[in-house]
């Protein structure tokens, strides 16, 4: 299955790599700007909202997976969608596990640069709203980081997609659910054989990412 | 507002995925680990997919769990192997009918040095009783699974209480039936599985089947259709379509035909009385 490169496996390695790319581009666009107004505004319950990001950032996957299968199930507030047991009901259960980690990482770095230049953005006269935008793009290779480490995080947990996806066959089976099965099963080396796959393919996008970061800090400094 | 923002997240999530969702025709089927690990759906179901062009995606999951599933609407149709539990299902108002599909038998694994010695015996309930009374290690699904609850009536009918006797030597792992061969293996426990599974379960290590051929170790698979009384949302006539083939003669001659290493894997009989 492997080294045939069956298209059963490209198929698997296709969804996971969709699935939580859409993830992460979800909870980026949301995390970023919101990790942002909390570093650089002032409103009351701030604090509180920072711990508990910052506590989110450890929700277990399959907590996560249960809330929203039960969200999601026929019995359920979101049930006429009928998205569980779909792709889409695995993106929202990934969005829910990485956006508190892109929110108070982000949070954390555009603090400590609006620490650093607060006064220069003030005496330029930029409101909150200029600064929030100004610091985003100064930190735009730490967020690079940050976003990479919430696909890292989705594209490695299965406690919340096997739970809400189901492993169809076919339909919802990604790389961490094969795995889980094909150890199920007692196929202990497609499974590692599996889990070699995954952690080649994470490997080679940190790679890009990392070349595509240096490349672009040489030229814009 | 939060809540319209939240709406419009989950409507461009499902448009993006759109093209993979609704392009086809299909019906969800909850049914047990021991039918899809031991490769049976994977066998029958492109059978079904061609002649009908419906397309079914099984969520495996134990006995207890998948009719939990179906009572809160998430499937169309049940597959599963516990036959009180299913008709309870049906008497709830949640399925409509139990039908009969297939069967095969329960074996008892254990590793091949045996502590209890058992190995070779034909009476389930005495290897049991000497399980216990040798103290040696043995692995529970306990996970409400259909061998789970075949396993606890088995138990019962040997005149042990294993909720109140059990020591350390009996292990609750609360996993499928492969984790749980998994389990027995590296530990090199007793554990109750079904035939199917063991026969595709590749990492056996010191395991073998000890005893088999008691009548106390038949297991029946049954199919009901949830109840579009219960579950608007339902769909009956595909659903209706899976169950009518899979009792037809095609569909009890596609599982017939499933083997493993030549050994058949499940015995249909639909349409017997009481199966």
């Amino acid at each position: 299955m492997i080294l045939g490169f069956d298209p059963k496996l490209i198929e698997i390695v296709l969804l996971s790599v969709r699935v939580s790319l859409t993830a992460v581009v979800i909870a980026s666009a949301l995390g970023l700007p919101l990790g942002a107004a909390i570093a650089v505004g002032r409103f009351p319950g701030r604090q509180a909202l920072i711990v508990l990001l910052n506590a989110l950032m450890g929700l277990p996957p399959v907590v996560a997976g249960l809330v929203v299968y039960l969200m999601l199930s026929r019995a359920g507030p979101l049930g006429d969608f009928g998205i569980l047991f779909t792709p889409a009901a695995m993106v929202v259960a990934q969005t829910i596990l990485i956006l508190p980690i892109v929110a108070a990482l982000s949070r954390q770095v555009i603090e400590d640069a609006w620490q650093e230049y607060r006064e220069q953005l003030r005496s330029l006269g930029a409101g909150p709203l200029t600064a929030a935008l100004t610091l985003l793009w100064d930190t735009r290779f730490s967020l690079v980081t940050i976003v990479l480490a919430g696909f890292g995080r989705a594209a490695a947990e299965v406690g919340a997609v096997i739970i809400v996806g189901g492993n169809i066959d076919g339909v919802t089976r990604v790389m961490t659910t094969a795995i889980a099965l094909e150890t199920s099963k007692g196929d202990l080396p497609l499974a590692l054989g599996l889990g070699v796959i995954l952690l080649s393919l994470v490997l080679a996008l940190n790679a890009g990412a990392y070349w595509v970061k240096e490349a672009a800090q040489r030229r814009y400094g | 507002m939060r809540q319209r923002i939240f709406r419009n997240i989950l409507i461009f999530i499902v448009l993006l995925h759109s093209f993979s969702a609704s392009a086809q025709r299909f019906i969800t089927v909850a049914s047990t680990t021991s039918t899809e690990q031991s490769g049976l759906f994977r066998h029958i179901l492109p059978v079904f997919e061609k002649k009908t062009g419906i397309q079914v995606r099984v969520v495996a999951l134990g006995t207890g769990q998948a009719l939990d599933m179906a009572r809160r609407g998430d499937a169309d149709v049940v597959f599963v192997h516990a036959k009180s539990a299913e008709e309870r299902f049906v008497a709830e108002g949640y399925g409509l009918k139990r039908l009969p599909v297939m069967y095969n038998d329960f074996v008892l694994i254990g590793p091949k040095s045996d502590p209890a010695k058992i190995a070779g015996g034909k009476d389930i309930l005495e290897a049991l009783r000497k399980i216990k009374g040798a103290a040696a290690p043995f692995v529970s699904r306990g996970d409400r699974s259909g061998t789970h609850m075949a396993e606890l009536a088995l138990w019962k009918q040997s005149g042990i209480e294993i909720d109140k006797e059990k020591g350390s030597w009996y292990r609750d792992t609360g996993q499928g039936m492969g984790p749980a061969l998994n389990t027995a293996s590296s530990m090199n426990g007793y554990v109750l599985a079904d035939r199917g599974t063991w026969l595709s379960f590749k990492n056996r290590g010191d395991l073998a089947i000890l005893v088999e051929g008691d009548q106390r170790l038949f297991n029946r698979y049954g199919v009901i259709l949830v109840s579009p009384e219960k579950h608007k949302h339902v769909k009956k006539d595909m659903g209706q379509a899976f169950i009518d083939w899979v009792v037809s003669p095609d569909g009890q001659k596609a599982i017939a035909g499933y083997k493993i290493g030549g050994e058949q894997l499940f015995f249909p009989n639909a349409g017997q009385e009481g199966a």
